[in-house]
Parts: C-alpha cells; structure tokens; sequence
C-alpha cells in the first residue's frame, strides 16, 4: 500500500511542535501536518518524506510515527551530513518544508494470517515502527509478531521508553541485541542475525520486514533463508541517494528500478540479482 | 522420571547423535546450576569443561583495565559455553557470568578427550558439532567486525 500526494514537487511548510533528542547522535522531529484534512490515511508505514531546511537543503526521511495520526509527522535521523546536522538545531515553532509522502510501503495486507518478524539494526527501527504500529492496531489478524533489534551498544537503542512497553506486552516478542556492553548489561550481546535461529516464529508462515545498513540486511536475509523463509516473504527497505522523489532525475536507481518510486520498501525476490552487488 | 541421557539427547547440540555416542557422553556430564553473577569460568583458569545451557543466560566477558568488563557475546537455551577443553593448553580466554538463574550440563573435558582418543568415530562426530558452533560464532565475530548498524539515515 501506498498513499500517494496530488503535487510531489510542491514544498509545504510545516511547524515543528517537538524536537527529542534519543541518543547522542540521532534526533526525532515532530511537525505539524497542516495538509491532512482528517479523512484518510496521510502516509502508508515504511514511505518518506523530503524534509528541506530552507537554504541548506533537502534530504530523504523515512515517516516513523503512528499511521493511525497522519496529523502529526514524525521523522527520526541521525546526523550524517550537512543537512541533519543543521536540522539537529531546529526547536519547536521553525519551519521545514516537506514534500511526500513517497514511496512504497511495507506489505502489512499481505501479512494478515501470518506470523510477522520485523527486524530493525541501527536507525532501521525508525522506518519499521509505523510498521509495528500498524500491526499492534490490528493485532488479531496477525500471528505471532517479533520484533529483533540491535544496536552498537545500549547507548545507541532508539525509543527506549515505547521498547520497554513492547516488552512488557504478551502479544509481542522483542528481543534486543547489542554489539558490545557493559559488564551491568542484561541483555543480548551479539549481531541481530544471531536472534533469528531462536526467535518464536513459524518460517513456513512469516513475512519479514527488514531495515537497517544494507550489510546488515545482506546477512539477515541469508539467516532468514537458512531459517527456511522464502525469498517472496521477505521485504526490505533499500536506501539510495533519492532527490525528486517521484523516478524522474534518476538519482536513485538501483539495477531496473527507481528506489523513490519502486521502493524503498521491496520484495527481496524482485531485487535479489542487485541485492549486495559492488556497482549497480 | 527423564533420563540424563534423554535430556541429553534432547539439546540441539546432540541433536541426531548415535546413541552410543549419547551413551559413552553421559558417563561425562553432570548437572550444574549457577545463580545470577556466579562466574562459570575465569580467564586463565583450567579449561577441564564446556557446558550446554538449558536455562537462563551467560555472558562471555574481558576484563579492561580502563573499562571494567565488556560483555563480548550472551548465549542462551541451547547454546554450547566454551571450547577451550578440545585445544591446548585447555585454558579459558574469556571470563562467563552467569547473568540470571543457569541450568546446564557440565561435560568433562578430561573425561571425554580420554573417550575421544579411545574411540575416534566419537572423537570425529564431536568435532563435527564443534566445527558448526566456531563456525557460527567466528561469522558472527565477523559480523560484529563490520560495524553493521554504522550508517542509515
């Protein structure tokens, strides 16, 4: 599913209401969406935003609020670059011009009846969460849904307070890993990938839903595979250097296809002949 | 009542074994368990055992000087806790805590390199599991390595 917009190239200016620091890198930005009238949804889990800082630039930004408030839009990041980092700086009453929302989204239709094993390594959560939110909204038409994270270090976890409410309920596994910690640490020490061969999902009926550094989701989807999860139920959510958004400056392409418009989120079968390949 | 060696037999790390093999190990094992912060294992001590966690979480650690310990990988249910005992000179490199309540069987190194020289077919099959394990964690050392989470916007 996605939720497509009347003009793309067409910059709106929206407010910011918040801005949250989660970890010493990585911000959220909370603006106002003066453009949703209230009916319908204003953007499907796993699109993105073009947010422009007016005079520094524009930059791709995956949507991580809740699908179900299309009136707020929320956007986590980290600083990578010119841009993030001035946007880093915004406080609530600034304004930053955002066009979207685009993209394709992460199949949630297609998991209903089925387990649904969503894993996220680094700043990934941020574009699965309105994933998870959706599922959680209609949590009787999904199996079991799993939720495996993992970080550098404890320092690095995103929304730590909602992830202490994912573990605290009955219908949802979460199981966190970090690279490296602290002997008071309690939790997992270990890559992501090392969740997957114990994690309560039936392979035979799971959809995955994977983001993160592509060599991240490289070695992810060979677990799943050795798992016995078929290629056709595994999504992921590529990143390239988008800039118009819509498939018409090509800035994006990955292989045949355009990661602004085919993508971000695909099916791994579709792109399986590029997935991890040096020069495409 | 469970037998040893059934339960034995159950642990995905003998998981298909011949149960002459299951049988000749059992005389090697015995139960243990370990309460949250016992350490199992200290770097540089005799490495005479592994153990095959049932229960609870273990946490492989290094001690820095600057740093305290670091926590460089969790097993769990199912997972096999050292492989010092198998090469020379049969000592711990790292530290294991327990990190909550640990169940595990205790294997005698001592015991089963003697029952490994004896009868090599058991030798070949152990090694054989052993291989799978190194092979899994050396990947995921390697995985650790690269710095997976490093960028994404």
């Amino acid at each position: 599913m996605a939720v497509s917009v009347e003009d793309p190239m067409l910059t709106r200016p929206c407010r910011v209401q918040r801005m949250r620091m989660e970890t010493s890198d990585t911000f959220t930005i909370e603006l106002e969406n003066p453009c949703h009238n209230g009916a319908g949804p204003g953007f499907a889990p796993g699109q993105f935003n073009m947010l422009y800082l007016f005079g520094v630039g524009e930059v791709p930004i995956s949507i991580c609020g809740d699908p179900a408030r299309p009136e707020v839009l929320v956007h986590t990041t980290r600083e990578v670059g010119s841009v993030t980092r001035a946007m880093r700086r915004l406080r609530p009453g600034d304004v930053l011009g955002v066009r979207g929302p685009f993209g394709t989204g992460w199949p949630v239709d297609e998991a209903v009846g089925k387990d649904v094993v969503l894993i996220a390594g680094g700043i990934g959560l941020a574009p699965l969460r309105p994933a998870l939110y959706a599922l959680l909204e209609r949590r009787d038409e999904f199996g079991k849904i799993v939720l495996l994270y993992g970080t550098r270090s404890p320092d690095d976890l995103l929304y730590q307070r909602e992830l202490e409410k994912w573990r605290a309920r009955f219908d949802l596994n979460v199981y966190v890993t970090v690279d490296r910690a602290a002997g008071r640490w309690r939790g997992n020490v270990g890559v992501v990938t090392t969740l997957i061969p114990g994690a309560p999902f039936d392979p035979l009926e799971t959809v995955a839903f994977v983001c993160g550094p592509e060599v991240m989701m490289r070695f992810t989807v060979q677990e799943l595979e050795r798992r016995g999860v078929a290629k056709e139920a595994i999504y992921v959510s590529m990143e390239r250097n988008m800039k118009c958004g819509v498939g018409l400056c090509g800035h994006c392409q990955f292989g045949p296809f355009f990661v602004c418009k085919d993508g971000p989120v695909f099916q791994y079968s579709k792109i399986e002949p590029f997935f991890g390949k040096r020069e495409v | 009542m469970e037998t040893l060696e059934r339960i034995l037999a159950e642990h995905p790390f003998f998981e298909g074994l011949d149960p002459r093999h299951l049988k000749a190990i059992e005389d090697c094992a015995t139960n243990v368990r370990f309460k949250p912060d016992e350490y199992i294992f200290r770097e540089g001590e005799e490495a005479n055992w592994f153990y095959l966690i049932r229960q609870g979480q273990v946490a492989l650690e290094v001690f820095h000087l600057e740093q305290g310990s670091i926590i460089i990988q969790t097993l769990g249910p199912g997972d096999v806790l050292g492989w010092s005992w198998l090469i020379p000179p049969y000592r711990w490199r790292f530290d294991a805590r327990a990190l909550e309540h640990v169940r595990a069987f205790a294997l005698d190194g001592r015991c089963l390199r003697t029952k490994c020289d004896e009868s090599p077919e058991l030798g070949y099959a152990l090694l054989k599991r052993f291989a799978m394990v190194l092979e899994q964690r050396l990947q995921a050392t390697r995985l650790q390595l690269l710095d997976l989470y490093s960028v994404r916007r």
